[in-house]
C-alpha cells in the first residue's frame, strides 16, 4: 500500500494535470457537501424586479426570467447531479463487476451470450435507451438513476468479464479453489479485489459520460423537474433566452457542467497512468 | 449479421418496456381528468390494451412485419407515415455532420501522429480532451448565440429552411440535394446556412473519438517495417503516409466510426431539441413526454433498423479497406 501512495505521489509530481483534476473533483465534492449554505440567495426564491441581470458584484452569474440568483441555483445543483451520476455508477459497478465476474469466471456458453449481447448492447444508441426507459418508468429522478446505471451496466460487464477471464485459470485462483473456497468466494474474495484497482479507473471515467447523461436527460425535460436546479434543466431554461443575448443563463450552468465533467474524465486518464503495470516499474 | 437477433430483442424489450411498466395511455387519452371508467374502457380496448400482453406482442409483431407501427396519438397520423416524413431531415444532419467530422479528425489526426509531441499534437490534445466535455446542448447554444446573436451571420435558429423562402419539390426529402435538382440555389443556400450549426455542433461532438483514433492507430502503423521499407526504397513521405500508411490505419477508424454513428443518434436528439430541428428524434420526444407509445415504439424501432445497416456498411467498408477481411 504504501509503494502505491509513494508510486502515486511520484507519477502525480510528473502529472500536475491529473493532481489538478484531483482537486477539482475533491472541490465539487466539497460544493455538493456544503451546497445551500454557501450560497446568499435562496436558490428557488423569485424576485421579479430583479430579472435577468446580467452578472454583477451582487449576482456573480446573473438572474434568470424569475430574479433568482443563477449562481446560486449552480452551486445548489452540484449536490443533485452528482448524486444522480455518483448512484447510478455505484448501482451499475455493484450489479456489472459481480455479473460480469461471475460470467467471465463460469465461461462457457452462458459467457459467450453475455459477451455477445453486451457488445450488441454497447453499439446501441444508448441515450435513446435510457430516454425510452425513463419514460416507461415513469418521469422521476430515480428513475433517470436508473435509466443512467443500466446504460453503464454493460461497461462494467464488459471489463470485469474481460479481467476476470484472463485470471481464471491462474496459479493462485487455482490454489484459492484447491483450499477449498466454494465458486463464489474465489470470485468474489479473490479475484474481485485483483480487478477492482482497474475499474476504478472506468469509475471515474463513467462519472463524467454519467453526469453528461443525467444531465441530458433533465435538458430534455425528462426526471428532475423545475424549479428544483439541476445543471441540465438550468440551461433548458436558458435556452429560451439566447436568442436575445441572455448567455449566462446557459454559460454558468454549462460551464459548471463542463468542469466537472472535465475533471472526472482527466482524473479518469490520470489514475490509468497510476494503475498501469508498465509505468511502475 | 449478428445484429440481427439484436434487432428483435430490441423490438420485445421496447414492447415490454412501454406496456409492462405504469403509465397509463388510455387515461392520459381519455377526454380529460373528469372521463368515466367506462370512457377510460373504450379507449383501452380500442387500442387493444385490455388483451393478455403476449397477445398484444405477437400482434405488435404481425403489425410490424405488414410495415405498421400503429398511429401517433399527437400528429394523428400513421407512425410509418410521420416517421418517413421526418427521417430525411435527421438523416440530412447526422451525415453532413459525420462528413465534417471526418474532414477534419483525420488531417488532425495524420498531422498529430506525424509529428508526436509538437504544437499540433497538444492542440489536438486539448481539442479531444474538451470535446468529449462539451455536452451537445450547451456547445449548440453557444454556437446560436456566437453567430446568431453576436456574429448576426446565422439564421434563426428554428427548423431546415427559411419561412419565406421556397420549399423545393420533394423528391429525397434531402433539403440540399432537392434544392440542387430542382435548381433552386435560393432555397439550397437558406437550407445549408440552416444546416451548418447544427452539424458543426454534432461534428464537434464526435471530432475527439474520431481524431484520437486517427492519431492511435497512425502513430501505430508509422512505426512498422512497411512504412521503412518505403521510405527505405526512396518513395515520397506524401506516398508512404497516404497511401501505405492511412490504408492500414483506417481499420480502427472505421471500426469505431460504426459506434461513433450510433452514439450520434442518440446525440440528434438533444441537437434537433436545440435548432427546433423536425427530424425523427424530436418527434419521438414530443410523443415520450405525451406518453405516446406508438411513435416512441417506432422510434426506437428504426434507430435498431438503421443501427444494423450501420454495422453492416461498416463490415462492408472494412473489407473494402483489408481486402483479407472476407465478408462472408
Amino acid at each position: 500500500m504504501n509503494a502505491t501512495l509513494r508510486h502515486a505521489a511520484w507519477v502525480l509530481r510528473g502529472n500536475p494535470v491529473t493532481l489538478a483534476a484531483g482537486l477539482g473533483v475533491l472541490a465539487l465534492a466539497l460544493v455538493a457537501l456544503l451546497g445551500p449554505s454557501l450560497v446568499a440567495y435562496d436558490p428557488i426564491a423569485s424576485n421579479v424586479p430583479q430579472a435577468l441581470q446580467p452578472p454583477s458584484a451582487a449576482h456573480w452569474f446573473g438572474t434568470d426570467q424569475l430574479g433568482r440568483d443563477v449562481f446560486s441555483r449552480v452551486v445548489v445543483a452540484t449536490r443533485l447531479d452528482l448524486a444522480i451520476a455518483a448512484s447510478a455508477v455505484t448501482l451499475s459497478f455493484a450489479v456489472g463487476a459481480v455479473g460480469g465476474a461471475f460470467c467471465g469466471y463460469a465461461g462457457g456458453r452462458l459467457d459467450r451470450w453475455v459477451g455477445r449481447f453486451v457488445d450488441v448492447l454497447m453499439a446501441f444508441p444508448l441515450f435513446v435507451l435510457a430516454m425510452a426507459l425513463v419514460a416507461a418508468l415513469g418521469n422521476r429522478v430515480e428513475n433517470i438513476i436508473y435509466a443512467t446505471a443500466i446504460i453503464n451496466l454493460p461497461f462494467y460487464v464488459r471489463f470485469a468479464r474481460a479481467e476476470v477471464n484472463v485470471r481464471r485459470n491462474q496459479g493462485w485462483v487455482e490454489a484459492a479453489r484447491c483450499a477449498g473456497n466454494s465458486h463464489a468466494s474465489v470470485v468474489l474474495r479473490f479475484l474481485l479485489p485483483n480487478v477492482l484497482p482497474a475499474m476504478a479507473v472506468q469509475v471515474s471515467l463513467n462519472l463524467g459520460w454519467a453526469i453528461l447523461n443525467a444531465a441530458g436527460l433533465s435538458f430534455l425535460g425528462l426526471g428532475v423537474r423545475p424549479p428544483t436546479p439541476e445543471w441540465g434543466i438550468l440551461v433548458a431554461e436558458g435556452a429560451r433566452f439566447i436568442t436575445t443575448g441572455k448567455w449566462w443563463l446557459v454559460v454558468c450552468p454549462g460551464g459548471a457542467l463542463m468542469f466537472a465533467v472535465l475533471c472526472f474524465n482527466l482524473l479518469g486518464d490520470g489514475l490509468r497512468d497510476i494503475l498501469d503495470p508498465r509505468l511502475r516499474t | 449479421m449478428a445484429s440481427a437477433p439484436a434487432l428483435f430483442g430490441v423490438v420485445v424489450f421496447t414492447f415490454l418496456l412501454m406496456r409492462v411498466l405504469p403509465g397509463d395511455p388510455a387515461v392520459f387519452f381519455a377526454s380529460g381528468p373528469n372521463a368515466g371508467e367506462a370512457e377510460i374502457q373504450a379507449i383501452r380496448v380500442q387500442m387493444g390494451l385490455d388483451k393478455p400482453i403476449p397477445e398484444q406482442l405477437v400482434r405488435y409483431l404481425w403489425d410490424i412485419g405488414h410495415g405498421r407501427l400503429g398511429r401517433s396519438m399527437g400528429t394523428g397520423q400513421p407512425v410509418t407515415v410521420d416517421l418517413a416524413n421526418r427521417l430525411p431531415a435527421s438523416l440530412e444532419l447526422t451525415f453532413t455532420a459525420l462528413l465534417l467530422a471526418l474532414c477534419c479528425a483525420l488531417p488532425l489526426g495524420i498531422g498529430a501522429a506525424l509529428a508526436p509531441n509538437s504544437l499540433l499534437d497538444h492542440g489536438v490534445r486539448l481539442l479531444c480532451t474538451l470535446g468529449v466535455c462539451v455536452p451537445t446542448f450547451v456547445s449548440g447554444l453557444l454556437f446560436i448565440y456566437a453567430f446568431y446573436y453576436l456574429a448576426g451571420v446565422a439564421p434563426d435558429p428554428t427548423g431546415r429552411i427559411d419561412i419565406f423562402a421556397s420549399q423545393p419539390p420533394t423528391l429525397t426529402g434531402f433539403l440540399l440535394v432537392d434544392a440542387a435538382l430542382a435548381g433552386d440555389w435560393e432555397a439550397w443556400h437558406s437550407a445549408a446556412s440552416q444546416l451548418v450549426l447544427p452539424a458543426c455542433t454534432m461534428a464537434l461532438f464526435v471530432l475527439a473519438p474520431l481524431a484520437r483514433m486517427t492519431r492511435a492507430s497512425m502513430l501505430a502503423v508509422l512505426t512498422s517495417d512497411f512504412v521503412r521499407t518505403g521510405d527505405a526504397l526512396g518513395l515520397s513521405r506524401r506516398r508512404v503516409v497516404l497511401v501505405y500508411a492511412l490504408r492500414n490505419a483506417l481499420l480502427p477508424v472505421i471500426t469505431i466510426m460504426g459506434i461513433v454513428f450510433s452514439t450520434m443518434l442518440g446525440a440528434n436528439v438533444l441537437v434537433e431539441k436545440v435548432f427546433s430541428w423536425p427530424g425523427v428524434a424530436s418527434y419521438a420526444l414530443d410523443a415520450l413526454l405525451a406518453s405516446d407509445y406508438a411513435p416512441v415504439q417506432g422510434f426506437v424501432l428504426l434507430m435498431a433498423l438503421i443501427f444494423v445497416a450501420v454495422n453492416l456498411l461498416v463490415d462492408l467498408l472494412y473489407g473494402l479497406a483489408d481486402p483479407r477481411v472476407s465478408v462472408a
